[in-house]
């Protein structure tokens, strides 16, 4: 099985903010240059530690926004009530040092190496671990055609808009769904993610293609659902669910 | 020791009631957050069954109705999540595994639990007798909801909580200590919170 390759103990490093980058106004993509770092797979995670003066530590996972081969970054999302997102969103700066280790988590993970059509679902932060996907896909030349669909609250809260627009044509298609506001002259899709909008954008069960879906809970269970619906092996639906707990 | 972030006080200490209770790396939280790899399965209840296998064999089945005709308890107990939410004084209705498996003949020395969906999860046996395992499948007095794993779940609240099985059908009992799904994409073999075994090596 491709996931049992995994290096020894995985260790904490100390990780120097290289770049840090606001996407939305609650959202940032922060990159770290992190020396010891033995190299990710596209949609695998990370675990962050911050250390307050008394040594209190909180640690959390995210993530990895950046491509194999390229430097670690993760992109965060500012939570209310939270304790370490706000901290990485409002307070760290270019040349903090935090810690971090990993890489972590097999199983939701895109080599290339599947020749089946692939098929994306993010809702909100869910779309940090495609952009690793996408970015790798892009870098390696792989023409194994994407749809990526993609639900944010409005078009301000989409992360990494300009960048997914450029990655569009060339055999990835993008498709967005804005839940809550439209901005006027929207020409794309609107409202939650349901069977009918899956039927019309995702890939026929036919062509047998996988399926990662990420995003809060309620949204991975209609969507997953909702693609076993259409005939989707189980098997062939892979989900990564965050956010809900309001806390990180 | 680790290096102090600069800038960053942290907001959340240890309440009274939790002291000693939240293992290192985890945080309390009052929600009930849900993790799985796949598509929640709805299995009908008149098509459940859990079952004790050896040898691949099927040794011994319960339906639902015969799995909650057997003695039930109430249990109260904190649970850990590798993700790092850990919630506290969890109320559940279980059959404990001691009373299924007493019905067996075995010399078992793991089980691998198996559930609808395909996943599965590792444990030593003495790890899911003596009380402290059970077959969860009422949450708060109500039936447990299909996304954390009704209509049963495995409940093994000493260990990181990807060992309580969801939608778990039955025990394979072995010999050898075989690695259930996380297990093989270099999650820990056993998962002790308390000693933060979060990964292969931890």
């Amino acid at each position: 099985m491709a996931g049992t390759a995994v290096r020894g103990r995985l260790t904490w490093e100390t990780a120097t903010a290289s770049a840090v980058r606001d996407e939305t106004p609650t959202v940032r993509t922060i990159e770290f240059e992190l020396p010891g770092w033995g190299g990710h797979r596209a949609g695998q995670h990370l675990d962050v530690r911050l250390t307050a003066e008394d040594g209190y530590t909180a640690e959390r996972e995210y993530s990895i926004a950046s491509a194999p081969g390229e430097p670690v970054a993760i992109t965060v999302e500012r939570l209310k009530d939270g304790e370490v997102s706000p901290y990485l969103t409002e307070e760290l700066r270019a040349g903090d040092e935090i810690e971090i280790r990993g890489p972590a988590g097999g199983y939701f993970v895109w080599d290339g190496q599947d020749p089946r059509p692939l098929l994306l679902v993010a809702g909100g932060s869910g779309i940090v671990p495609f952009r690793s996907i996408l970015r790798y896909r892009e870098q390696t030349g792989i023409e194994i055609p994407v749809r990526l669909l993609y639900s944010a609250r409005s078009l301000e809260d989409v992360i990494y808009r300009a960048e997914l627009d450029q990655l569009s044509g060339g055999g990835v298609e993008v498709v967005y769904t804005l839940t809550r506001q439209q901005p006027p002259g929207w020409t794309g899709r609107s409202g939650r993610v349901n069977a009918g909008m899956l039927m019309e954008v995702a890939w026929a069960a036919g062509q047998q293609p996988v399926a990662y879906v990420c995003g809060p809970t309620a949204f991975v269970e209609a969507v997953a659902g909702g693609l076993v619906g259409l005939g989707y092996p189980a098997q062939q639906v892979k989900t990564e669910r965050f956010g809900g707990t309001g806390e990180s | 020791m680790s290096p102090v972030t600069r800038g960053f006080h942290g907001r959340r200490r240890e309440a009274a009631g939790e002291r000693g209770r939240v293992p290192p790396g985890q945080f309390v939280t009052q929600d009930f957050p849900v993790l799985s790899a796949g598509p929640t399965p709805h299995t009908p209840l008149d098509q459940w069954t859990f079952s004790i296998r050896q040898g691949g064999d099927t040794t011994m089945s319960w339906t639902w109705q015969e799995m909650r005709e057997l003695p039930a308890e109430d249990v109260t107990v904190d649970i850990h999540c590798v993700t790092r939410w850990s919630k506290l004084d969890t109320r559940w209705q279980a059959v404990s595994i001691d009373t299924l498996l007493t019905q067996v003949e075995h010399q078992a020395r793991y089980v691998l639990a198996f559930s609808d969906g395909g996943y599965t999860t590792n444990l030593p046996l003495a790890d899911v007798t003596g009380g402290q395992a059970w077959l969860a499948f009422g949450f708060d007095g109500q039936p447990l909801a299909p996304e954390h794993g009704g209509p049963a779940r495995l409940l093994v609240p000493h260990l990181y909580f990807w060992k309580s099985a969801k939608w778990v059908r039955g025990l394979e009992l072995l010999q050898e200590d075989e690695a259930g799904f996380w297990e093989t994409y270099g999650y820990n073999m056993y998962g002790d919170p308390w000693r933060e075994q979060r990964y292969a090596g931890d």
